[in-house]
């Protein structure tokens, strides 16, 4: 059982690990190859575990409506959806163009993402009320940036505040770069250091478990 | 691979049959000749010294060509002229026309190569590479001709032709210095890790955030409400996925997590947006209830898929806050935009939220709306910093160290570089090159 469950995956990462490590250096179209060839495999195991994902969304709702769980009629909206869009796409033979199965998208499902992307705008306006309180002086701060920023992205404040456009640009090439570009190096050899133990099986907790 | 140069002029005849005809004619116009210096000047043959080459570093397909421009002088009207590419699949076969530029373009200098590869690039060369395309179809192993044409429309000037076989390489040479700081850095963690074995007392800073953990589990506790933790939007799919490492790391936090929850006898809900990382999450949080003892809690539908689509996974997940009002809220991982539209909805139910992600572009999103925030690194040192496992422990050391060398090649490369600049120097800037990412 630990063979199965902890010792072949290990060997299996350390094997693959090391492999397309050393792919990355080597531009032979045989090695281009085995890359598109594990991508492929990639995406059929993919395709295998929507299965388990579908079992699953079917599952809880299913168990949600037999206990009559609080907001159980969603779970039924869920359960109808899902019928009349396969229902639709397999009537139309998965053509999207001039069939049901496309109205549905491009009407209902389409309209549904934009509504709530566009949520976004509002919440971006309570969030940065939220941060730009000045209670401290690092707020202080991000509030003074993001008032300078601000202005000198609308032609306003370009008009009335000649040259904020460049303060602007300032603050967004250099300091706003320069520590995106620190939190980039520590998150890349976060990533390496991360990669190596895992690849190494110093790491093992994905594969459930603890550690050596 | 090198070739000679081309006249301009046509041949004439051999010598013998011009005869003593040719020494009078000399001897009478040769005043004449020297009037006429220019003219017969630009009659004499150009050097191009044309290199037709197997591109370094590559998977074949694509020849580089390399060539210098004649002396001005030679030529009427310089700027007038433009390059003709043209290849040929036999010496003397027929050329077919690949491009056609002004001469103050393609220059060697431009090329993006490290000096361990290309060497010095003079200013004054020419370069130009031909590659496989939908057009054009280089076999690798094959020989091919090729020449440049100088043209004013008037006069023309053709290089010698040269030659050159694409292929494939097995070690693309530019990621050297890549390669041989990823194994110094590799080396790195390996011997901290070692070193951590040995000695395990290893200082970490405080990382509030992940204090907070044992804080929210019992908050949710108390409150009898359960705790939704989000792996974050990575599907772990395959190579170039930006969000593979930290989808893992959240894994991993969650194996952290659920062993508290275990231990507390708090509810957990993990809604998921891909399918593998569901599999991997149901595995890990019953190892983890094992561990802590609790196997009996564990519930199946602690890890359920809602979908792939992100806002409907967004739409779903703020139903699930709104009506189930969870007491804490996890946000590893790695995210886009449904990130504000998480947090945001989550701040306004009073859940005490904490976030970890590497995906840079949303880190203000979440400091602004949760309460703690795991910036990048601090996501991949969570579980070592949760675990306390000397193992774990030993590379966070040794990121330290890169993060030092880093910095003193910053400083350093920026004084030299400086320095370079105002010495009017391009050596420093050719050796700061071993700091560059090539492709």
């Amino acid at each position: 059982m630990v063979f199965w469950k902890r010792t072949l995956p290990v060997a299996i990462t350390f094997m693959l690990g090391i492999t397309f490590m050393l792919q990355y250096y080597v531009p032979h179209p045989a090695s281009e190859a085995l890359l598109r060839e594990v991508s492929v495999w990639n995406q059929i195991i993919a395709g295998f575990a929507v299965i388990l994902g579908v079992a699953s969304l079917l599952q809880s709702h299913a168990q949600k409506i037999k206990r009559k769980a609080p907001g159980w009629g969603y779970s039924v909206v869920m359960y109808a959806s899902m019928c009349s869009m396969l229902g639709f796409g397999i009537w139309s033979e998965g053509k999207g163009e001039g069939t049901a199965f496309g109205w549905l998208y491009t009407y209902t499902l389409v309209p549904l993402q934009a509504t709530m992307f566009s949520l976004l705008a509002f919440f971006v306006a309570s969030a940065a009320y939220r941060a730009f309180r000045a209670r401290s002086p690092q707020a202080t701060v991000l509030l003074l940036a993001a008032v300078l920023v601000m202005w000198g992205r609308v032609p306003l404040g370009e008009y009335l505040l000649p040259g904020i456009g460049q303060v602007s640009d300032w603050i967004m090439n250099i300091p706003n770069t320069a520590a995106q570009r620190g939190i980039l190096i520590g998150i890349s050899l976060g990533a390496i250091a991360t990669s190596i133990k895992i690849i190494c099986g110093i790491e093992r907790a994905h594969l459930g478990g603890g550690q050596e | 691979m090198h070739g000679s140069s081309w006249g301009l002029g046509t041949s004439e005849g051999h010598p013998e049959e011009r005869g003593s005809s040719f020494i009078i004619f000399f001897l009478l116009f040769l005043p004449l000749c020297f009037l006429c210096l220019p003219v017969v000047a630009r009659e004499a043959p150009l050097e191009f010294n044309l290199e037709a080459f197997d591109m370094p570093g590559d998977g074949g397909g694509s020849i580089g060509l390399r060539w210098q421009f004649p002396p001005l002088a030679q030529l009427d009207h310089p700027s007038s002229y433009v390059y003709r590419i043209f290849m040929s699949a036999q010496q003397d076969g027929e050329w077919r026309q690949l491009a056609e530029f002004p001469t103050n373009t393609y220059y060697e200098s431009e090329v993006s190569s490290p000096w361990w590869v290309w060497g010095a690039k003079s200013p004054a060369r020419h370069f130009f590479q031909i590659k496989s395309n939908s057009d054009l179809q280089l076999a690798n192993g094959k020989l091919y001709f090729f020449k440049v044409v100088l043209t004013d429309g008037q006069h023309t000037v053709a290089s010698v032709v040269a030659s050159a076989v694409p292929q494939a390489n097995l070690f693309n040479w530019a990621k050297l210095n890549n390669l041989v700081f990823m194994l110094a850095f590799s080396a790195t963690v390996l011997l901290w890790i070692r070193r951590a074995r040995r000695n395990p007392h290893i200082f970490l800073r405080r990382i509030p955030g992940l204090d907070a953990v044992e804080e929210a589990v019992g908050r949710a506790t108390e409150m009898g409400r359960p705790i939704l933790y989000l792996t974050g939007s990575g599907e772990l799919g395959g190579s170039g996925d930006p969000s593979n490492l930290s989808t893992i790391a959240a894994t991993i936090i969650l194996g952290e997590v659920a062993k508290r929850t275990a231990s507390y006898g708090a509810a957990l809900q993990i809604p998921h947006r891909a399918a593998i990382v569901m599999a991997i999450c149901q595995e890990i949080v019953k190892e983890a209830y094992l561990a802590a003892g609790r196997p009996d809690t564990y519930k199946e539908d602690m890890n359920f898929f809602i979908t792939a689509d992100q806002f409907a996974y967004t739409a779903a997940v703020d139903g699930i806050m709104l009506r189930e009002r969870p007491a804490a809220n996890f946000f590893m991982g790695y995210y886009y935009a449904e990130s504000l539209l998480l947090a945001e909805t989550g701040a306004t139910t009073g859940a005490i939220q904490i976030a970890g992600t590497d995906a840079e572009h949303q880190l203000p999103f979440f400091i602004a709306a949760c309460d703690y925030t795991l910036i990048g690194e601090e996501l991949y040192a969570a579980s070592a910093y949760l675990s306390r496992e000397p193992t774990l422990v030993g590379p966070l050391r040794s990121q330290d160290i890169g993060k030092g060398f880093l910095l003193v090649a910053m400083v350093l490369g920026s004084l030299l570089m400086t320095i370079g600049e105002l010495l009017g120097t391009p050596v420093l800037r050719t050796a700061l090159e071993i700091f560059s990412d090539f492709k």
